[in-house]
């Protein structure tokens, strides 16, 4: 027998599983770094072949995915005043001259509302929702949350041309409450079940203290449940986020100027002057950031085991 | 303080009953245990009287008033559940200071500070005032707990086996500090428990359930001297009392046929023989275990006996308790 237990892994199986998690990391986050490098090349680094693993960085795709442009002839160019800014000058080079800002800004703006919109109105009314199943005697509550949970079992696009006709009837095409009620409408099922399972680990003694305490009921959601189902309506809210961060479907169909969001407009990019991979890849870049910002926020939350050992079991 | 009445309360789950017609006066400021085994209705009578659960039937009286449309803020108790549950997202201050805070006292913060360093005094958890509730041991727990309750001024205090979870010492230091504390503020308070030293150092009255029903309320003195039943002669003493056929004895009333015997009611030298099983020496008396015919049965002697296992002795009764085939007292 080699002296290693049970539960304790053995060096050659430390190896393994190291070396089984190192693949999948690379693999996965390879494309990332992909696109991160083509947001930094020039539009011809971009695109030649074998691919530049080394290249000199430019900015030139976020100055064009900021800014609209034109294309300008040497002769045109010879009679503008020299460039005043370095953005100015970096289109400049590539023979284009900036005539404002493009709608980059607006629409990341847009997904910003809608995303974090939505997630909070998934996030709120799923914790209701979840408290009342997992506390009250709800009638056919099981029959209930089956139907729930049965509206996530076929893909939400299936229903897009009744939700598209329905929403051109009520005006919420191109609205961003449309969409936030839209993406709240297809986490909501999502946020109740996973809440309800977070909710239902919290005993019960807890609020019967409060209520006893002095408090009303509410008082008792508010000032004792709440704060241990953080962890859950964290994890949650993740999910909620990135589904509505990242949804690209509904967007196109639902949406086409004010309320449009980033995903959809994202690939239109690649129209203005020729094949600009750098800006594509520069607004998906930019595009990945709130998300990691949200989710290493919350992250803390994610460590499960902070309500666990005040009750005796 | 107030005076909590419950008349013909009963509670039933589904089929199961939890407590059938009982009728109790806790009068006020008094210190009344609920003694009994695993199911026999107590934590349903304190979460009755908490309002946390209602009644199937019957009423809870607090101050001469029906409270059943009162919701567990508004009766103003205190309660000590048996599972300590601390609010584990805050800090001991904050858990004690969380009934004080509540909308139904408000208390201004300079006196909820005063009240909560006092009882942590008192509780001997003054160093760990700043601690996370999860980052006590058990008994830490539940003296939080304790503490919370002790805050308060309630109408009245409900604790539910509140010592259960602690070590000997410990046990034995809060007992007699929790009988100080109830009788200097006059409080009144019901007591859950099956430890029965608890119930009859502490008690001012004992009542005993069995199956849901009082069987009997009165002292504790009164119901180990008096019991009503064999049941109730069993809830108390240690050790236990000696139940044995009534014809072991001569001069037993007709009826009888089970002899109740407390340890320290059997004679040593005269009557039936019985043979020495076991003897146990606790310093300051020793236990003699018994062979009498095919019973066993327990009683108590001096320190410093002679006697030694395979002796044998005579034994008699002395003021023996009688029941009948039912388990009832014969008077």
């Amino acid at each position: 027998m080699s002296g290693h237990s049970v539960t304790e892994p053995s060096n050659r199986q430390k190896w393994i599983s190291g070396l089984l998690v190192i693949t999948y990391a690379v693999i996965t986050i390879m494309p990332l770094l992909w696109i991160i490098a083509t947001g930094f090349k020039s539009p011809e680094d971009a695109i030649s072949y074998p691919p530049k693993v080394v290249f000199e960085p430019s900015v030139e795709g976020y100055v064009n995915l900021f800014t609209a442009r034109t294309r300008v002839t040497p002769s045109m160019e010879e009679t503008l005043p020299p460039p005043d800014t370095w953005y100015e000058q970096i289109a400049r080079e590539s023979g284009t001259v900036i005539v404002g800002p493009s709608r980059y800004g607006q629409r990341f703006l847009n997904s910003v509302i809608i995303g974090f919109g939505s997630t909070f109105l998934s996030i709120f009314f799923g914790t209701l929702a979840a408290y009342a199943f997992s506390r009250f005697r709800v009638p056919i509550k099981d029959d209930l949350l089956f139907f729930i949970l049965s509206t996530r079992m076929m893909p939400p696009i299936a229903v897009a041309i009744p939700i598209f006709l329905m929403f051109r009837q009520l005006g919420l095409n191109d609205t961003h409450l449309g969409m936030i009620l839209l993406y709240t409408a297809v986490n909501l099922s999502l946020s109740v079940w996973l809440l309800k399972g977070f909710i239902d680990e919290i005993p019960l003694e807890y609020e019967e203290a409060a209520l006893i305490d002095g408090y009303t009921r509410f008082q008792a959601f508010y000032k004792v449940v709440l704060p241990q189902a953080a962890t859950g309506i964290a994890s949650t809210a993740i999910f909620c986020l990135i589904f509505a961060w990242n949804e690209y479907a509904f967007a196109v169909l639902l949406t086409s100027g004010t309320a449009q969001t980033a995903p959809p407009f994202i690939p239109t990019i690649i129209g203005v002057g020729g094949k600009d991979w750098p800006a594509v890849a520069a607004g998906a870049t930019l595009f990945l950031i709130p998300v990691m910002i949200f989710t290493i926020l919350l992250r803390k939350h994610l460590l499960r085991g902070i309500t666990f050992g005040a009750v005796r079991k | 303080m107030a005076e909590v009445s419950l008349q013909n309360l009963s509670k039933s789950f589904g089929d199961q009953v939890a407590l059938k017609d009982v009728n109790l006066t806790i009068p006020d400021g008094s210190f009344v245990v609920l003694l009994g085994p695993t199911g026999a209705g107590k934590t349903t009578t304190l979460r009755m009287i908490a309002g946390l659960d209602k009644p199937s039937s019957g009423m809870v009286l607090i101050n001469g008033q029906d409270v059943a449309n009162q919701s567990p803020a508004e009766r103003n108790t205190a309660m000590v559940f048996q599972q300590y549950s601390l609010y584990p997202h805050l800090s001991v201050r904050q858990n004690l200071a969380f009934p004080l805070k509540s909308p139904m006292l408000r208390t201004p913060d300079n006196e909820i500070t005063r009240k909560v360093d006092e009882v942590a005094e008192v509780l001997q958890i003054s160093h760990k005032l700043d601690n996370k509730a999860t980052e006590l041991s058990g008994g830490e727990m539940q003296r939080v707990s304790i503490g919370r309750a002790l805050v308060r001024s309630p109408q009245i205090y409900l604790m539910d086996e509140p010592l259960s979870s602690l070590d000997a010492k410990l046990r034995s230091d809060l007992r007699i500090e929790l009988k100080r504390i109830q009788a200097s503020l006059g409080a009144t308070m019901l007591y859950v428990t099956h430890d029965q030293i608890e119930a009859m150092t502490m008690a001012t009255h004992v009542g005993v359930l069995n199956q849901g029903k009082l069987v009997q309320f009165a002292s504790p003195r009164e119901i180990y001297e008096n019991p009503v039943s064999v049941y109730a002669a069993s809830r108390l003493g240690s050790p236990k009392i000696n139940i044995l056929p009534a014809e072991l004895f001569p001069n037993a009333p007709n009826a009888a046929t089970q002899i109740g015997l407390r340890p320290e009611h059997i004679r040593i030298g005269e009557g039936q023989a019985a043979r020495v099983g076991r003897v146990e020496r606790l310093g300051d008396q020793t236990r003699l275990h018994l062979k009498l015919g095919e019973n066993d049965l327990i009683t108590l002697t001096d320190a410093h006996t002679e006697f030694a296992k395979g002796d044998t002795l005579k034994i008699a009764p002395q003021s023996p308790l009688y029941f009948d085939v039912s388990g009832d007292r014969i008077q």
